[in-house]
């Protein structure tokens, strides 16, 4: 299977929620979304965003949607104006997510719009 | 009253410090029947209280006075209504400054409403004595323990306040703190009638408000496929064209940059969102998977199937407190070996501040080498320790103002007593500033209380 970074099957955009960030993820097709509902668990969020995020990850799921909602639970260094961090509304945690490389199988790719 | 079958609600500030020209061209481009401007963040609210202690003319969004200065021609020529929470910690202020440009360019029998009850600032012994505790919902504490730093404390309001200042015939609204839904969902009640039992409409009401919230982030700004994006700088702010049934087509003038389809609108709908199926507001509950997007034409989605709940007897309140301090500088460090220099002004920093018994544990600092992957820390990208330059990006934060101090006068030396190459100490020496701590609660419904007043130029 190809190793792709997400961006290649989903869109994400990502901002504050108190102490914590969101990160939505959208999967670009029912393909992708189906794959990454067992694959983009909460676990394998927690590990690849280790380095911003202290806390706990916690996801919602939409299908409806084709999305996964992701909470990182403390990704802000403080939050709000307490934050001494750069990105202290996690504006850039969702690009962030996006770079994670996931073994694809090739059949979503071809079911996925670049 | 007769209802008309169409409405346009436009966005034009997703908050405070927004282009000045979302509104301005929206009064423009194209026609609109509501334009709405969102001022207010949590930190907002402290900083206008505090301006609203040192002068009590002050304590509202200054930018809306000037907003109103630029468009009111227009505004009053086309009969646009304005929804506003500019209002800040003191409506009433916000509304004399209204009336006073309306005056200015001699616009006479303007209404302007004033929605007040959500400050409880003033309130606040009484209702801790009543026995609410305004816990904090995040940690659990009761607000008694942070009282005497409390430097403000808002409901976030719903919007049958506004729906009853339109009813009143009023064509500028000015708020204090509601949900930025609101700005959206109150002229909806006025024109269609929309009841507080009608749940499925009012979390229709929510979601398009939602998805305008925040300006040009669901036209194309803030978008994974920026290179698709047409005319960025000339971006189309979103217009809700709302239909008494909750079915609407989020949209924006024809000829604007940007662009609207169903992945722009997800991008959006998504944004700074907890558990999609329960968004809770103050009016309703609102299921945001419920929503069905149909591309309907050129930069046309429309939005049906919105489901809704009953609403809880809490709102939200927003209460900021005084939380300590902090200091942030910044200095530039040219290569060759930029990240190295960069490390090593750090650890210069933090050893002459020792030398002066000044020390910080490691939650109390930040050190930061902007250009060499801080906003993806810790996940693999290419060059990201060999920048040709990096802006060392340094701070502290505590409970003693001293302390904080002391930490800004060793940064700008390292421009003479460091390694060679240290530039961009423009900003000079950084100083202690107030971290204002943010303390979410919630409180019954039945003791607040909600008023509406209407003024005319």
């Amino acid at each position: 299977m190809p190793l792709v970074p997400l961006i290649r099957i989903a869109d994400a955009r990502s901002g504050d929620k108190g102490e914590g960030s969101n990160v939505g993820v959208m999967a670009r097709s029912d393909a992708a979304y189906t794959f990454l509902a067992s694959a983009l668990t909460p676990e394998v969020v927690r590990r690849h965003m280790a380095a911003i995020n202290a806390g706990g990850v916690k996801r919602y799921e939409a299908p409806g949607l084709r999305v996964l909602n992701f909470i990182l639970q403390d990704s802000l260094g403080g939050g709000g104006s307490a934050s001494l961090r750069t990105d202290a509304q996690g504006k850039t945690h969702g690009l962030a997510l996006l770079r994670l490389e996931l073994d694809v199988p090739q059949n979503v790719l071809d079911a996925t719009p670049q | 009253m007769p209802r008309k079958d169409k409405v346009l609600v436009a966005n034009g500030q997703g908050f405070w410090g927004d282009s000045l020209l979302g509104p301005i061209r929206l009064c423009r481009e194209g026609p609109i029947d509501y334009l709405t401007l969102d001022y207010l963040a949590e930190v907002t609210m402290s900083i206008l209280q505090k301006q609203y202690l040192r002068d009590p003319s002050k304590g509202f969004a200054t930018d809306f006075i000037r907003m109103v200065d630029r468009t009111a021609p227009e505004l009053v020529k086309k009969g646009i209504k304005v929804v506003a929470n500019a209002g800040g910690v003191n409506p009433m202020a916000c509304k004399e400054a209204t009336l006073g440009v309306l005056r200015k360019h001699g616009f006479k029998g303007v209404k302007v409403a004033v929605v007040e009850g959500d400050d409880i600032y003033g309130q606040l012994d009484g209702l801790l004595a009543g026995g609410e505790t305004l816990a904090n919902m995040d940690t659990g504490a009761p607000l008694a323990s942070v009282r005497e730093r409390v430097s403000s404390a808002n409901v976030y309001l719903g919007a049958f306040p506004t729906a009853e200042a339109l009813d009143q015939g009023a064509q500028i609204v000015i708020t204090g703190r509601g949900t930025d839904p609101g700005l959206v969902l109150g002229p909806l009640i006025h024109e269609f009638g929309w009841k507080r039992d009608q749940f499925d409409l009012l979390a229709a009401g929510t979601i398009a408000g939602h998805i305008v919230e925040c300006g040009a982030q669901c036209t194309g700004g803030n978008y994974v496929d920026w290179r698709s994006v047409p005319d960025m700088a000339m971006v189309g702010y979103p217009i809700i064209e709302a239909s008494a049934d909750g079915s609407f087509v989020v949209t924006k003038h024809a000829g604007t940059g940007g662009l609207v389809t169903p992945r722009t609108i997800l991008h959006q709908l998504v944004y700074e969102m907890g558990d999609p199926r329960n968004y809770i507001g103050p009016d309703c509950g609102a299921d945001f998977t419920s929503i069905r997007m149909e591309q309907v034409g050129p930069d046309r989605v429309r939005c049906s199937g919105a489901k809704g709940s009953a609403p809880t007897p809490t709102y939200k309140v927003s209460i900021s407190y005084q939380d300590g301090w902090k200091a942030l500088g910044q200095l530039t460090i040219s290569g060759p070996d930029a990240l190295a220099k960069a490390k090593l002004c750090a650890e210069i920093v933090w050893k002459r501040l020792a030398y002066d018994g000044c020390t910080f544990n490691d939650s109390e600092k930040t050190v930061e080498f902007v250009g060499a992957n801080v906003c993806h820390a810790g996940i693999a990208v290419p060059h990201a320790d060999e920048p040709n330059e990096v802006v060392l990006r340094i701070g502290v934060k505590g409970a003693d103002k001293a302390k904080i101090e002391r930490f800004g006068y060793e940064l700008v030396p390292l421009v003479t007593s460091g390694p060679p190459g240290v530039t961009g100490f423009a900003g000079g020496r950084p100083h202690a500033t107030e971290i204002i701590g943010f303390w979410p609660a919630l409180m019954r419904k039945d003791k607040v209380a909600t008023k509406v007043s209407v003024f005319e130029s």
